[in-house]
């Protein structure tokens, strides 16, 4: 197996063949009459016209595959294409001499060098939006297009794709994208995140991966060519990518002997939200704030993370979101928030150890929460507790913000307080823990790590099956039971089928898991018999 | 004329959403309108020169209304800015 690490773009796996894209440019035809610029100016005009045209016409599949995303986004590049800047510089070049090829691309250019030069990171990745715009109507013109898809689903990789090319396909082409050009806030890996389409950034092509078999991993930013069998069965049992497994289910998770199982989503971005519901979810069970906060020079504003919160809530039409306070710490660093360097990162100042410590970095997101909580049921989780003493603080800063919140008049709603049980000191002390919450959600990957002393990369030692991992999700099921508090489980082994009939005898009242999992995953607990 | 300030509290400022909001309420209105950051001017039906302002949250701008409904397009425009940005 082959190894290129990347850039994660859009979360998910995906097994397949690799696709280059490849592009038809007809020749030009050589023996046409001298053009004139009337005659250019004529060529682009009816080019944006088609294209245009175009966008028009993939409402509807915009709609279905990536709901009120999908639209927006569209109906962005169609205002940008007639924008009357754009146009009149186009056809300022074209009077000037420029064909119509030239001058639209050209135009394009000048556009896409004014936002790279702004200061503004989200500005900037507007730069590649009006390249790919530029070359929409630059190919209506030439006649170029893109060469036909197999006509079995693929990996597709190319240099850049826009919005348009995605929903020109549709989902049920794709399998996966590698790109070489993506920045995470372009429209296109919005797009891809909405359609649940793993995506990775790579830094180069390279030929010879045509045809080849791979697996993309878009939560790690991994790409593996020729995957061996072991592999590929793994990808299989975690992600169903079968017509069928997309459909949303009409039954609930209820195993064939009665009892009934809450399957909620793990999501690290607001537009994952409209794919969590189409695969049936009862809710988010995981929305990891993080994304939020990396990426950028500064700390997000409380404005700004109430909006995407509300965002999420308002999408899952009265479903529960659980959203888990920031987990950052010297492993996943923010530049701006200038943290000291830390022998052994994974022990160190991360999530709620940091939060309590940076009380300037944590209200504004509690505040945010709170004020989300106006628009539907929302739960908020603190991530790497250890000590009784920090779920307390916690809770009080909590209870802080909101007497803040309601002496300044502002909107908000309940907001039910759990916490991640990752540490085997939070197992250990469940007990206690289950006094001051009213839920439990286990992390099973830093739960695992911690408990064996191995991490990810320790393979032969890092096994999530291992009897003390098991043992401290018992322990802290029962604890949690005991007190009136429910337990839900969010990690990787949620997903793991080969567990879910024994995680479900510990007494786990939940599983949440990425949304391409849910139907499997569902289908799976239809047929167990836990009598 | 007729003109107003305003200071933008959404969190990412007149970035494309908000932009061509703004640009579909301003083809609706008959007044011209245009929006000035600092000395930066930029007509507010052309999406691009819009967000090439570079307006960000905390800034404030000023926006210029000019035609015989100027009046009541103002009192659109602050709602839509009040509500959007």
């Amino acid at each position: 197996m082959e190894l290129i690490t990347g850039r994660p773009i859009a979360p998910g796996v995906a097994a397949g063949p690799i696709h280059i894209l490849r592009q038809d440019t007809p020749r030009p035809d050589s023996g046409s009459c001298p053009t004139t610029p009337q005659r250019e100016l004529d060529r682009f005009h009816l080019a944006c016209r088609q294209a245009a045209e175009e966008l028009a016409g993939m409402e509807s599949a915009a709609q279905t595959q990536a709901g009120q995303t999908g639209t927006d986004l569209l109906h962005i590049h169609a205002m940008l294409l007639e924008d009357p800047d754009f146009l009149e510089t186009s056809e300022e070049l074209i009077r000037n001499g420029a064909t119509a090829q030239e001058g639209v691309m050209e135009a394009g250019q000048r556009f896409a060098d004014a936002f790279s030069a702004m200061d503004d990171p989200y500005l900037q990745a507007r730069a590649a939006d009006i390249t790919g715009l530029a070359q929409h109507v630059s190919d209506r013109i030439t006649g170029r297009r893109d060469a036909p898809l197999p006509a079995v689903p693929v990996l597709l990789a190319a240099e850049s794709l826009s919005p348009a090319q995605l929903l020109g396909w549709g989902r049920e082409r794709l399998l996966g994208l590698v790109l070489t050009h993506c920045a995470p806030s372009s429209h296109t890996a919005i797009l891809a995140r909405a359609m649940e389409l793993p995506t990775v950034q790579v830094s180069a092509l390279e030929k010879h991966w045509q045809g080849r078999q791979a697996v993309l991993d878009g939560t790690a930013g991994q790409l593996r060519l020729d995957p061996d069998a072991a592999l590929l069965s793994q990808v299989q049992t975690f992600e169903d990518n079968t017509q069928e497994a997309r459909q949303p289910s009409q039954f609930p998770a209820v195993t064939s002997d009665g009892r009934k199982v809450a399957l909620l989503a793990n999501i690290g971005h607001p537009e994952e939200a409209g794919r969590a519901l189409a695969r049936g979810a009862e809710g988010i069970g995981l929305f990891r704030s993080e994304f939020l906060f990396l990426d950028r020079d500064c700390c997000p504003t409380e404005e700004e993370q109430f909006l995407l919160y509300r965002q999420v809530v308002q999408a899952m039409e009265g479903r529960r979101v659980v959203i888990r306070t920031l987990d950052a710490g010297a492993d996943k660093p923010l530049p701006y928030l200038d943290l000291p360097r830390e022998e052994n990162p994974a022990l160190g100042r991360r999530g709620i150890r940091l939060s309590l410590t940076r009380p300037g970095l944590f209200r504004p997101q509690l505040r945010a929460i709170l004020r989300a909580a106006a628009f539907g049921p929302v739960s908020l989780m603190f991530p790497m507790v250890s000590a009784l003493d920090e779920v307390i603080r916690g809770k009080a800063l909590l209870e802080e913000c909101r007497r803040e919140l309601e002496a300044e008049g502002v909107p908000m709603g309940p907001v039910e307080v759990g916490i991640m049980i990752e540490t085997p000191a939070a197992a250990l002390i469940a007990g206690e823990l289950a006094r001051e919450v009213s839920f439990f959600s286990i992390g099973t990957n830093d739960l695992t790590q911690y408990a064996l002393a191995a991490d990810r990369q320790e393979a032969a030692a890092y096994d999530p099956h291992h009897p003390a991992v098991l043992t401290l999700i018992g322990m802290a099921v029962e604890a949690a039971h005991r007190h009136g508090c429910r337990v839900a489980l969010c990690g990787e082994l949620g997903a793991d089928l080969e567990m879910t009939e024994q995680l479900l005898r510990l007494g786990v009242d939940e599983l949440s898991a990425s949304p391409s999992a849910l139907p499997g995953l569902r289908r799976h607990i239809r047929e167990l018999d836990l009598r | 004329m007729k003109e107003f300030s305003y200071t933008i509290t959404n969190s990412v400022g007149i970035h494309a959403r908000p932009a061509a909001l703004l640009v579909e309420t301003v083809r609706r209105l008959s007044s011209s309108v245009t929006i000035r950051k600092g000395d930066q001017t930029a007509a507010a039906n052309r999406m691009m020169a819009l967000m090439l302002l570079g307006v960000a949250q905390g800034d404030q701008i000023t926006v210029t209304l000019e035609g015989p409904e100027e009046e009541q397009d103002a009192v659109l425009l602050e709602n839509f800015f009040r509500a959007n940005l």
